[in-house]
This record gives C-alpha cells, structure tokens and sequence, in this order.
C-alpha cells in the first residue's frame, strides 16, 4: 500500500460552486444539502467561525494541537461480560468535544442542526487552501459524543417464530436527541433494515456505509429450536458483538449519525418492521456489491482519470481485501486447532488422572494427580486463547472484509454517476444535434420544445457534473476517514489481542510455578 | 540428552554413547562409542557402526537367552520414524507455488527443526538402551553385548544366522498369549500378586495416556504451523516470535512427557514379559508336579521325573528372586525418571512462558506507540 503522502491534492471545485451547488441541493432536495454540509462544517466550523473568514487560524491550539480522543472504538465483544451497572465502560465511540473559543462566535460547540446549515455555507469557500493534509486534519476533529451498547439477547415468542431481541442502548449529550440516556429493543432484521435506508439514500453516496453483520439460517435455527447448548449461545453471542459493532461504526460515522433514519432507528420505540432483507441474506451483502462491480466492469466507455488516485487506491484496495481473506482462513484454522488442542487436553487430563489412580507411589501418584489438574487449567486457558482468537481477530478481519466491499461499492457508485453524466453529455449533443436539424426544417413548435429540451438537459449536465464531483470528494475523504480508523482499529484489537496473550501465558506461568514442588516432592 | 531414564552412564568400567548418526535416506547409521577400562574389550576406547537392525537383534537375543529369563530386558528401540516430517516435506515441496518465498522458508525451517528433532529423539532411545545394558550387572556381561560393540565388521551376516536359529518363535509367542497366562495362573506370592495386577492396570492406564499425549502434542504443532502461515501473511514481528515458542513447547513436551509415557510404557511390557516367563516357568513347575505324581502312580521313569520338578523348582525359584530383585528396582527407576522429567518439563514450561511473556509483553508496547498514521505496518 502506498503510503499517504503520495496522494496528490484532489482538484478542488472552484470557490463559487459550494454556494451554487447548496442552493441547488436546497432546491431539489433539503435533506441532501443537510446532510453533506453540516458533516463539513462540524469540524471545521467550530473552530474556523462563521462570520470571520479570516479567522482560520485564530484558534491553532484548539485546532491542531488537541490530540487525538484516546480511545478508539474498543469493542465488547463478549471476551468480557457485559456489567449492566456501567454500559458503557467498554463501548465507546469518539469522546472529545472541540470547544470552540471564538469570542465573537456562536456557540458553536452545540453541533448540528438544519438551523446551522446555512450559516455555513460559506465556509467550503472560506476553506480555500484546503490541501488534503488539512482534510486529514479536519477529519481527526470529528467529535462525537456518542455511546451506543447493544446488549441483553432475549428471545421473543415460541418455535420458528421466535427471534432474538437486542437492547440498544444510547447515551448522548447531543441537542438532536430527545433525552440523554434512552434504549430501545431491537431485532436482527431492524439492523438489516436500517442499512437498506442507508444504503439507497442518494445523498450518501459515496460515503462507506458499514455493512451489518450476515444472516445465518443455521444459526438461527438452532437458537429459535431452543437449543442452549454452547454453540448457540456462542452464535448469540457473536451475534450481538458484531451487531454492536456495526451500530458503533453507524453512529461514529459524521454523516451517518445526522441521518434520520439512524436517529429513528436508535429513539423510536416501535419501529416498523423491515421486510426487503432477503437480499441481505448470507453472504449476500458480498454478492451485492460484486455484482454492481461486474456491471462497472462490462462499462464500454473507459473513464479518463485525471488523476490516479482513484484508480490506484481501488487497486489497493482489493489487494488487501486479498489479503485480509487470506489472513481469515488462517486465523480460523488456527481457532479450530486450539479448539482441538482444547479436547485433546481435557481428554489427556483425565487419562493422567487415572494414570495417578493406578500408581503406587504415593509421592508420584499425587503428582501425577497434581499434573491432571494442570493440564485441567491449561485447558481452559486454551478455551480462552480460541475465544480471543476468534473474537478479537477473526471477527476484526471478518468485519473489515465486509467494509473493504463497501468501500469498493463507493468507487463504483462515483463511477455510475460518471457513467450518468456521460450519458447525459451524449443526450445532450444528440438534442443540440436534433435542435441544428429543426432549425434547417423551420418547424416552430418543434424548436421551442428542443429548445426546452436543452435546456433540461444542460442543467441535468450540469447536475450530473456536480454530483460526480461530489462523490468524488466524498469518497476520497471518506477514504482517508476509514484508513484512519482502520489503523486504530487494528491497533485497539491487536493490542487487546496481545494483553490477552500476556495474562494467559502469566496465569501459565503461575499453575507451573505451582506444580513444580510437588515433582519435586516425588521420592 | 538423557532425558527419560535416570543417569545411567555411571560406571566408568564401561562408557557408552551414540556420539553422532548419519541419516541416509530411509536408513540411519549410529556411531558407538565405548569407552571402558574392562579387560575383557580388546581396547579401551572404540567406535563401530551400527544400524537399528543390529540393534533389534542385540534385543532379540537377550530375550531368548534362557539365563536371562528372570531379568527384564531392556525395551528395543523404535524403529527410526521419519515418515511424519517426510510427508509433510512432500507436502510444502508441492505447495510451495502458492505460497510466499518468505513462507516456504519459513515452514522449511520448521520441517528441518522436527526432522532434526525426530533424529534425536531415535539417537536418544537408541544410546538409551545400551547404556541400560552396560549399567546392568548381568547383561552387561553378555558376550554378545560384547560383540554388538566390539565387532567392527557389518553385523548383517550374524543377525541372519540368529534368525535361522531362533525364529523369532519365543517372541511371538509372548507377544500373544501373555495376558491370557498371566492372568490364568493361580499365583503363590503376595508380592507377584500384586505386581501383576498393578502392572497390567497401569500398562493399561500408561499406553491410553500416551496415545492422549501424543494428539496434545501434535495439536500444539498444528497451531505453531498456524502462526508461521499466519506470521507469513500479517509480516508482524509478534506472530513470528509466537511461532518459535508455540513450536518449541511443542516439541519439548514431545521430548519430556510423551516420550516419558512412551518409553515407559515400553518398560512396563518388558516387565510384563518377565512376569510372564515366571508364570510360564510356574506352569512348567506345576506341570512337572502333575508328571511327577503320574509317574509315581505308574512307578516309572520315578527319577527323571524327580529331577525334571526339581529343575522346574530349581528355574521358577530363580526367576522369582531374580524377578523380585527386577521388578523392585524398576519401580524405584520409575519413580526417579518421573520425577525428573516432571521437574524438567516444568522448568521447561515456566522458562518458555516467561520469555514468551517479554516478548509479547515488548511487543504489545512497542504497538501502542505506532502512530494512527497507517495501517500499512500490517501488509506488505
């Protein structure tokens, strides 16, 4: 992977185009311009100030000099049990607030809102030398203060009816919530629903909406037949740390958060039932996405990229979607093998247990005891090295599998709306074409309705042309965004990974410490 | 390294070892050395080589020699097993196109380090068995012994005579119907009573734990070959020390306990065949009881019968004693090899663990200092 500093700049729309372009989207569709605008100007305005666009840099240490929030989105993922007292010792998404101390400001530090929106609107222009570092800078300004826990899997009515409902649990200091701390039920397919909404929404794309997790019909089953045996209660378990997860990564997303529909999805009691997640189903999130990239791919017409960085971040991309599956398929064959290692202890401790049944030695027979027991602790101590394994790193790799797809459906969402604004270009030649033609025919009426025509048409050129641009921005800084927040992800799990590491190779430390004086009392 | 028996290259009259081997393809050539100050040996130090088939038939004899029927013979060697490593040499030889260079080498240094470790493992069991023979002061004796380590030409024309002669019929002939003679005889001394009944549990009890042991071990090897693959693709400096220390865990509990349980299992059944050449003896003495009455009833043959029983008392109560003397001290030598070998491997474990505790515990630092700049570190 090439590393970041070798991106060039994207060329930047001139300075009068984000004020057209918002009236435009304030014309056609509100929602649109909230939400592109006020995910813009959360970071950037807080700081920079509305009425002084000169005061860009009035505020360097709040702007550059506040570090990074310290924690990056940890997961519980069922490697601790949830303690329902503090929901929120463990799931937490971005923490610090930028507290702004323009004097002459708005209080600016209450984020959000349509109200914001056009008071804003000058500052895509105010941000004139916006080169990519201070995009990244921006970016590290995100701050939300967002806690979102899933917890308490309880099932819901009898047979092949049955299902699992999940407890969502919010807590906010954020004014667009009707209260600070609230929590609603939710089942699997609300999850699935609210990434369908998401995932449709013109005005998101571009941004890498994070994929749920997938459906399991095996797994469901099992658990809807009411089986409580260890592998169900594991699957629940998986179930509810991947559906946290997901609703973290939702809610830490600028945009995302802003959008309705999330909002609805965390508040609203009794939420309607989603009912198109059949395409969802398996591993059909995957198929989704490769099918669109097939369509892409048959694309006749070849985009000229003016610059690479598309081209070549795409490429890095699946080469490390590659990668990650790879690593996948490794870390679960490692996950069984400690999984047998596991059995195999258990059923070699139990042997040893006879073996010191039979001896006649004293000293040696309870050594030998001793030695069972060890190999008893060893075993669990297995049993919890395959739960971090899994849960810690297999389940990381899975996820981001799934959102290095998402990201590629990104890229092929801005090559569809280049595709849609080429396709207008040529529909708008073939009427200026058919408009020349009317005009050697001399038929009135007929020119008036080209001319209209064009018209139409132009603008549809013009909008297209935007909203390529559009995308392409969005998409790049939505890029930057996820690599910032794969690598600390990765850093938080590998790191969590090692700890794990470390206390089960102490608490091995202690049971060998422990059986040593007894070998040393066989006589 | 020897780690299963106690030390047994005690006695300076008599010094053995397997200095070195030579491994060509299926076959393995062992150097002896002896060193000894014994006038019976042409020499005071030499060196001969040997294959495991000389070996095999160094056992062989000494169990048909009928003055040794009171003695546990030492257990033979194994048969030198390189199949394991050999396959899964084919196997990365085969796959080596799909994996990465630094992959391949990787696991070939891995293969290469079992390879080596099932060498030593047979060059240990090997030099195991003389040296239970010099320590021994019957067996020790033994001229064939005495050849075996002498006798610098190839012992391949001697070992086929022995096999005309004896067949391997005697052998074959324990293998089979010990449990069912052993069991069947009435026996008249506490002591064998109860060796027998503890020793065919515990044969039993020792052969199941074995078994169990060796699946443990080779799931730890499952797993070190999952991190080298894993380490191979992450290119993480914490996977690749992970690797060393899951794979030499594994290899040293392969070494202290699974060859403890094994080799000892072994031992066990050398002991089972003494008892069960005393319960045969047994047989014979009651046997020659039964043709001594028959005769006495007929009133012929009266004295041969006589001294047929006497010699079947005379043989069964030196298999007795001898065997007593036997089996006590190889309850003692069992009970001094566990105890070192537990606190070895112990030792073993704990020692591993903590440098593998640093290590991780390094890396687990040295990660929380990386930057949130890229995640790049993780692929190459």
């Amino acid at each position: 992977m090439a590393a970041s500093s070798d991106r060039n700049p994207p060329p930047f729309p001139s300075s009068e185009e984000p004020e057209a372009g918002l009236s435009d989207m304030a014309d056609g569709d509100s929602d649109e311009g909230e939400d592109i605008f006020v995910n813009n100007s959360n970071p950037v305005a807080v700081s920079r100030g509305v009425s002084q666009p000169d005061g860009v840099n009035e505020e360097p240490p709040d702007l550059f000099s506040e570090e990074e929030a310290s924690n990056p989105i940890t997961k519980s993922n069922g490697v601790h049990s949830d303690d329902d007292n503090d929901l929120f010792a463990e799931a937490h998404v971005e923490l610090s607030t930028d507290k702004s101390g323009n004097s002459s400001g708005k209080d600016l530090s209450s984020v959000s809102g349509p109200r914001t929106t056009s008071s804003f609107n000058q500052s895509p222009a105010s941000m004139q030398p916006t080169s990519l570092e201070q995009l990244e800078e921006e970016e590290a300004k995100d701050s939300f203060d967002v806690d979102v826990a899933v917890t308490n899997p309880e099932k819901v009515g009898d047979g092949m009816n049955a299902y699992m409902a999940y407890k969502v649990s919010t807590r906010s200091s954020l004014p667009m919530f009707r209260s600070k701390t609230f929590s609603v039920r939710r089942r699997f397919s609300d999850f699935l629903g609210l990434y369908e909404k998401l995932s449709v929404k013109q005005s998101l794309h571009g941004c890498i909406v994070p994929p749920p997790p997938e459906k399991s019909v095996v797994g469901m089953t099992k658990v809807k037949v009411g089986m409580d045996d260890p592998s169900s209660v594991e699957f629940v378990e998986r179930r509810r740390a991947a559906l946290e997860r997901y609703i973290q990564r939702v809610v830490s997303h600028p945009s995302l958060l802003q959008d309705p529909d999330v909002r609805e999805f965390l508040e609203r009691d009794d939420l309607p039932r989603a009912v198109n997640t059949q395409a969802l189903s398996g591993a059909g999130f995957l198929k989704m996405i490769n099918k669109a990239s097939d369509a892409v791919n048959k694309m006749t017409i070849k985009m000229n990229e003016s610059d690479t960085w598309f081209e070549d971040k795409f490429q890095e991309v699946e080469n490390e979607e590659q990668q990650l599956r790879k690593l996948h398929a490794l870390v679960d064959s490692l996950v069984n093998h400690r999984k047998e290692l596991c059995g195999n202890t258990a059923v070699f401790a139990k042997s040893m247990a006879m073996l010191g049944n039979s001896e006649d030695n004293t000293a040696l027979s309870r050594a030998l005891s001793q030695l069972a027991e060890v190999e008893d602790k060893m075993e669990q101590l297995h049993q919890e090295q395959a739960a971090s394994d899994f849960f810690i790193f297999a389940e990381l790799l899975a996820d981001y599998i799934r959102l290095l797809g998402a990201v590629r459906g990104c890229f092929d969402q801005r090559m569809r709306a280049w595709q849609r604004w080429q396709e207008a270009q040529s529909t708008l030649q073939k009427k200026r074409e058919a408009e020349a033609k009317l005009l050697w025919a001399n038929k009135p009426e007929k020119l008036q309705q080209a001319k209209e025509e064009i018209t139409e048409w132009e603008a549809r050129v013009t909008q297209y042309e935007r909203d390529f641009d559009r995308i392409g921005m969005t998409v790049r800084k939505e890029v930057l965004r996820f690599e910032k927040e794969k690598a600390k992800d990765f850093k938080s799990q590998i790191i969590k990974y090692l700890e794990a590491m470390l206390q089960s190779q102490q608490r091995l430390i202690k049971f060998w410490e422990a059986f040593l004086p007894e070998a040393k009392a066989i006589a | 390294m020897r780690s299963v028996s106690v030390d047994l290259n005690n006695d300076a009259s008599l010094l053995i070892d397997i200095p070195d081997a030579l491994c060509e393809r299926d076959k393995v050539k062992f150097t002896v050395h002896t060193k000894t100050t014994l006038s019976t040996f042409q020499k005071p130090e030499f060196s001969v080589p040997r294959q495991h088939e000389d070996f095999i038939w160094l056992h062989d004899t000494l169990v048909e020699t009928e003055d040794y029927a009171g003695l546990i013979i030492p257990p033979a060697p194994p048969k030198p097993d390189f199949e394991s490593p050999r396959e899964k040499m084919h196997k990365l030889g085969e796959g080596e196109a799909t994996m990465t260079k630094e992959e391949y080498a990787k696991m070939k240094q891995e293969l290469e380090a079992e390879y080596l470790a099932v060498f030593k493992k047979t060059v240990q069991v090997h030099e195991i068995f003389l040296q239970r023979l010099s320590s021994h002061p019957m067996l020790s004796k033994d001229r064939n012994f005495q050849i075996f380590l002498e006798y610098d030409q190839d012992l391949s024309v001697r070992r086929k005579n022995a096999k005309e002669m004896f067949g391997g019929f005697f052998k074959n002939m324990v293998k089979s119907a010990d449990e069912v003679l052993i069991s069947g005889i009435k026996e008249v001394d506490d002591f064998f009573e109860q060796e027998k009944t503890f020793l065919l549990d515990y044969y039993s009890k020792i052969k199941d734990s074995t078994a169990k042991a060796e699946k443990m071990t080779r799931s730890h090897k499952n797993i070190a070959d999952d991190y080298i693959h894993i380490s191979a693709t992450l290119n993480s400096i914490s996977a690749d020390d992970s690797t060393k220390v899951e794979g030499r865990v594994a290899s040293d509990q392969e070494l202290k306990l699974t060859e403890l349980l094994r080799y000892y299992m072994r031992d066990i059944q050398a002991a089972k065949d003494l008892l069960y050449r005393r319960a045969r003896a047994l047989a014979d003495y009651e046997n020659s009881n039964k043709a001594l009455d028959k005769a006495r009833l007929k009133s012929k043959d009266i004295p041969q019968a006589e001294e047929h029983q006497q010699q079947c008392l005379h043989k069964f109560d030196k298999l007795s004693e001898s065997g007593k003397r036997e089996l006590t001290g190889f309850k003692g030598r069992r009970v001094v090899a566990f105890r070192k070998n537990l606190i070895e491997m112990a030792e073993l474990e704990i020692k591993h663990a903590k440098v593998s505790n640093i290590m991780t515990g390094s890396h687990a630092e040295r990660y929380s200092y990386f930057g949130t700049w890229s995640g790049d570190i993780y692929f190459n």
